[in-house]
C-alpha cells in the first residue's frame, strides 16, 4: 500500500484512467409516491473518501442503505467492484456499515461486538481475537476490551463502532454520520483519525453527512444531495469555488447571494444588475441580455474598510452586527437596497480601532470572486 | 412539613396501606392458623393464646408441618403443581413468543388490533371461558365433531378429564399474561441492531438468535414468570378441565379447608405453597432489574 498513490493523489475522476470502483447507475427509490432517491448515477473510485452532503430527508442515507443491501432500489443498478449487486443480500455484500446511532450490541462487550463479523464468518477463535485485539488497538480502545458499550463514552462508543464495521476488512465502507454523536471538539479530532485509518487501509469510503464543513474536510470529492438528486459532484474546492447552482453555493460555507438580470454579456465586459446596483463578473459564454441569474460572492473575498476601495465592485453599507470569532470577525453590512451581507475579516494582531456598530463602510470585491449561477 | 412532603407520604402510603391490608394481615391470620391444632368448633382450630387460671399459656405447634412431611400426597401435590406449571409456562412460550415477536415487529395500524386481539379475551368472564372449553374439548363437543365430520378421526378424541385438557386451558387462559410483557420488550428493540448483525454477515436466523433472543430475556423471564407463580396455584381450570388423577396444589389445599375442614393443615399447605413461589417471584425481581439496566 506504501506505494501505491492514494486516491486524492491520484484523481481518477479527471481523466478516465481507472475503471470506477462503485457504479451507481439510474437508481431511484419510491416510497409511496414520494421519490426518496431519484435517478442518481455516481462513479466512485478505489481508495476515495466521498461525502454524501446534503439536508435531512435528501435521499443521501437511502442511497447508503441501498448499498448495504437494506433497501431495495426501485430502479437502476449499483455495481461493487465489478460485481452487480441486484439480489444479493446485505450479509453476503463486501460491504460493512458504521451507523449513526452505532448499533453496538448492548449485551455483548467490545471485543465480541467487535469480534462478531469474523466469528459469522467462521474465522477461527484464536485468530478471530488476535484480530480483534489488534483492531482495537488500532482505535486506540485496548484495555477496554471486556467493557459493555453502556460503559463507554460516546467518543469510545464511535471508535467501537469503526472496529467492528472495519473488522472484516470490507472493500467498502459505509458511514452513516459517522461524528453526528460527537461534540465538536472531538468531531475535529475524529475527522483526522478517520483520515489516517481509511489512507492507512486504503478502503473505499462513502459517508454521508449534513455537516458541510465535516465533507469538506474528509473527503476526496463531495457529492450533493437535494430532493433525491445528485446536484453536484467534485473536489471540496471545486464545489467551494465553483458552485453550479444557488443551492449549492449556499448550502457550502456562507455566502451572499445577489438575485439579478444580465444587463451586458459581451466577450470583454459582463455585468448583471440587481437590486444593489450593477455588479461585474468575469466574462462567461452562454448568457444572453435580459437574463435572470444569481451571483454569489463568498463573505471572504469581500474587502471592508473605511475608506473607498479600488475594486472592480464596490458598495456602500451600514454595519449592524459584528460578530468577534476570534481569528476573524463576521460583519452584517446593510445595503442601500435593503439586502444584508455577511463579510469576513482577519483580525489582525493589536487593531487599536477596529470597525463596529453603526459605521458607514465600504464594500468591495473582484470580478473573478464573483460567481455566476444560472440555476 | 411543606405540602408537597405530605402530597409524597400520602402517594406512599396508600399503596402501603393497602399492602398492610390485604396482603400482610391475612397472610399473617393464616400464618397463625397453620400454627394451631384443628378443633372441632367454630372457628375449628386452636386459639393461639389462653387464659389458664390467670397464666398466659401459647399453643404453637409445627405438627401441621410435620404431617404433610410424612403424607406423600403434599409433596407430590406440590411436585406435580411444579411439572404442570413448568410445562405450560414452556408451551406458553412456544406459542407466545412468535405471537409476540410477530405483534411487534408489525406496522403501526396493524400492531394495534392485534394487541387489542390478544387482551379481547378479558372482556369476558374467566369462569365462562373455562367453561366453554368443557363446550369445545368434551367427547360430544364442537372438536371432535369437527374432526369426526372432516374423516380425521373415526371415535371422538377423549380429552376432557386428562391433563391435556388442563394443559390447553392453562396455555390458552395465560397466554395474554406472557404475550404482553415479551411485546413490551421486543418493540423496544433497535431494528438497527439486527441490521448491524445482517451487515457483519450473520445470516437472520443467527440474527435472531444472537441478538433478538438475548436481548428479549428480561421480557422472556418476566412473562414466564407472570404464568408460572399464578398457574402453580392454579385451582379453577384443573378442578373443571382436569380429571381425579390431575393433582395440584390448589386443588389439594380446597378439599383440606372445605371438604376435610382441616383448617391448620390447609393454612400450613398454603404457607410452604407462599414459600415456593417466593423462588420464581426472586428470579422475576432480578431480571427486572437486570433489564432496567440495559
Amino acid at each position: 500500500m506504501a506505494e501505491e498513490l492514494s486516491a486524492c493523489e491520484r484523481r481518477p475522476w479527471v481523466e478516465a484512467t481507472e475503471t470506477p470502483f462503485v457504479r451507481i447507475k439510474g437508481i431511484t427509490k419510491m416510497f409511496g409516491d414520494l421519490a426518496a432517491v431519484d435517478d442518481v448515477s455516481l462513479d466512485i473510485y478505489r481508495g476515495e473518501l466521498f461525502c454524501l452532503l446534503g439536508g435531512s430527508g435528501c435521499g443521501k442515507s437511502t442511497l447508503l442503505r441501498m448499498l448495504a443491501g437494506f433497501e431495495t432500489p426501485t430502479a437502476g443498478t449499483i455495481e461493487i467492484d465489478g460485481q452487480d449487486m441486484a439480489g444479493v443480500a446485505a450479509n453476503l455484500r463486501p460491504t460493512n456499515m458504521m451507523f449513526q446511532s452505532y448499533a453496538l450490541f448492548p449485551h455483548m462487550s467490545v471485543e465480541k461486538n467487535v469480534a462478531y463479523g469474523l466469528l459469522r464468518e467462521g474465522v477461527p477463535k484464536p485468530e478471530a481475537m488476535q484480530r480483534t485485539a489488534d483492531m482495537l488497538s488500532m482505535v486506540k480502545l485496548d484495555g477496554f476490551a471486556n467493557r459493555k458499550p453502556h460503559q463507554l463514552s460516546g467518543g469510545q462508543q464511535q471508535r467501537v463502532a469503526l472496529a467492528r464495521s472495519l473488522i472484516k476488512q470490507p472493500k467498502l465502507l459505509l458511514l452513516d454520520e459517522p461524528l453526528g454523536a460527537l461534540d465538536k471538539k472531538l468531531r475535529e479530532e475524529t475527522q483526522f483519525e478517520l483520515i489516517r485509518i481509511q489512507e492507512d487501509l486504503g478502503v473505499t469510503f462513502i459517508v454521508v453527512t449534513h455537516d458541510q464543513e465535516e465533507a469538506m474536510t474528509l473527503s476526496t470529492r463531495i457529492g450533493v444531495m437535494d430532493a433525491g438528486k445528485i446536484v453536484q459532484v467534485g473536489e471540496p474546492r471545486e464545489i467551494y469555488e465553483t458552485p453550479n447552482s444557488k443551492y449549492v453555493a449556499d448550502f457550502i460555507g456562507s455566502v451572499n447571494i445577489f438575485d439579478g438580470e444580465v444587463d451586458v454579456a459581451a466577450p470583454d465586459l459582463m455585468r448583471v444588475n440587481t437590486a444593489e446596483g450593477a455588479i461585474v463578473c468575469e466574462p462567461m459564454a452562454g448568457l444572453t441580455a435580459k437574463q435572470k441569474l444569481h451571483i454569489a460572492v463568498r463573505p471572504e473575498r469581500m474587502q471592508l474598510s473605511r475608506t473607498p476601495i479600488e475594486a472592480a465592485n464596490t458598495m456602500r453599507g451600514m454595519v449592524m452586527e459584528v460578530a468577534y470569532m476570534g481569528n476573524l470577525s463576521v460583519y452584517r453590512v446593510q445595503l442601500p437596497g435593503g439586502q444584508c451581507l455577511k463579510v469576513t475579516a482577519a483580525n489582525g494582531l493589536h487593531d487599536e480601532n477596529p470597525i463596529t456598530w453603526d459605521e458607514e463602510v465600504h464594500i468591495g470585491w473582484s470580478a473573478a470572486a464573483s460567481t455566476v449561477l444560472v440555476k | 412539613m411543606s405540602n408537597s412532603k405530605l402530597a409524597r407520604r400520602f402517594v406512599i402510603a396508600v399503596p402501603n396501606i393497602w399492602l398492610i391490608l390485604f396482603f400482610m394481615i391475612p397472610f399473617l391470620v393464616v400464618l397463625k392458623i397453620s400454627l394451631a391444632e384443628p378443633r372441632i368448633a367454630i372457628p375449628p382450630y386452636s386459639p393461639l393464646w389462653e387464659w389458664v387460671n390467670g397464666e398466659i399459656k401459647f399453643n404453637i405447634n409445627f405438627e401441621n408441618y410435620a404431617y404433610m412431611w410424612e403424607d406423600t400426597l403434599y409433596i407430590n401435590a406440590y411436585l406435580s403443581s411444579i411439572k404442570i406449571a413448568a410445562i405450560s409456562t414452556l408451551l406458553t412460550l412456544l406459542i407466545g413468543y412468535p405471537m409476540a415477536h410477530y405483534i411487534a415487529r408489525s406496522p403501526e395500524p396493524k400492531r394495534s388490533i392485534l394487541l387489542l386481539l390478544v387482551i379481547l379475551p378479558f372482556w369476558t368472564s374467566f369462569l365462562l371461558r373455562v367453561y366453554a372449553w368443557i363446550g369445545i374439548l368434551k367427547t360430544k363437543g364442537i372438536l371432535n365433531a369437527v374432526l369426526l365430520w372432516a374423516g380425521i378421526i373415526d371415535e371422538p378424541l377423549i380429552i376432557m378429564q386428562t391433563d391435556i385438557a388442563v394443559y390447553i386451558g392453562i396455555v390458552y387462559t395465560y397466554l395474554p399474561f406472557l404475550i404482553l410483557p415479551l411485546y413490551a420488550n421486543l418493540v423496544k428493540l433497535d431494528d438497527t441492531l439486527l441490521e448491524a448483525s445482517r451487515d457483519l454477515g450473520a445470516s437472520r436466523i443467527s440474527s435472531f438468535f444472537r441478538i433478538t433472543l438475548p436481548l428479549s430475556m428480561p421480557g422472556i423471564i418476566a412473562g414466564c414468570m407472570l404464568v408460572f407463580i399464578p398457574v402453580l396455584g392454579e385451582y379453577v381450570i384443573p378442578a373443571l378441565l382436569g380429571g381425579p388423577d390431575t393433582l395440584m396444589i390448589g386443588k389439594v389445599l380446597w378439599t383440606e379447608y372445605f371438604g376435610n375442614r382441616d383448617w391448620p393443615v390447609a393454612s400450613a399447605v398454603a404457607i410452604v405453597m407462599l414459600i415456593i413461589m417466593l423462588i420464581p417471584i426472586m428470579v422475576l425481581r432480578r431480571a427486572q432489574s437486570k433489564g432496567a439496566e440495559i
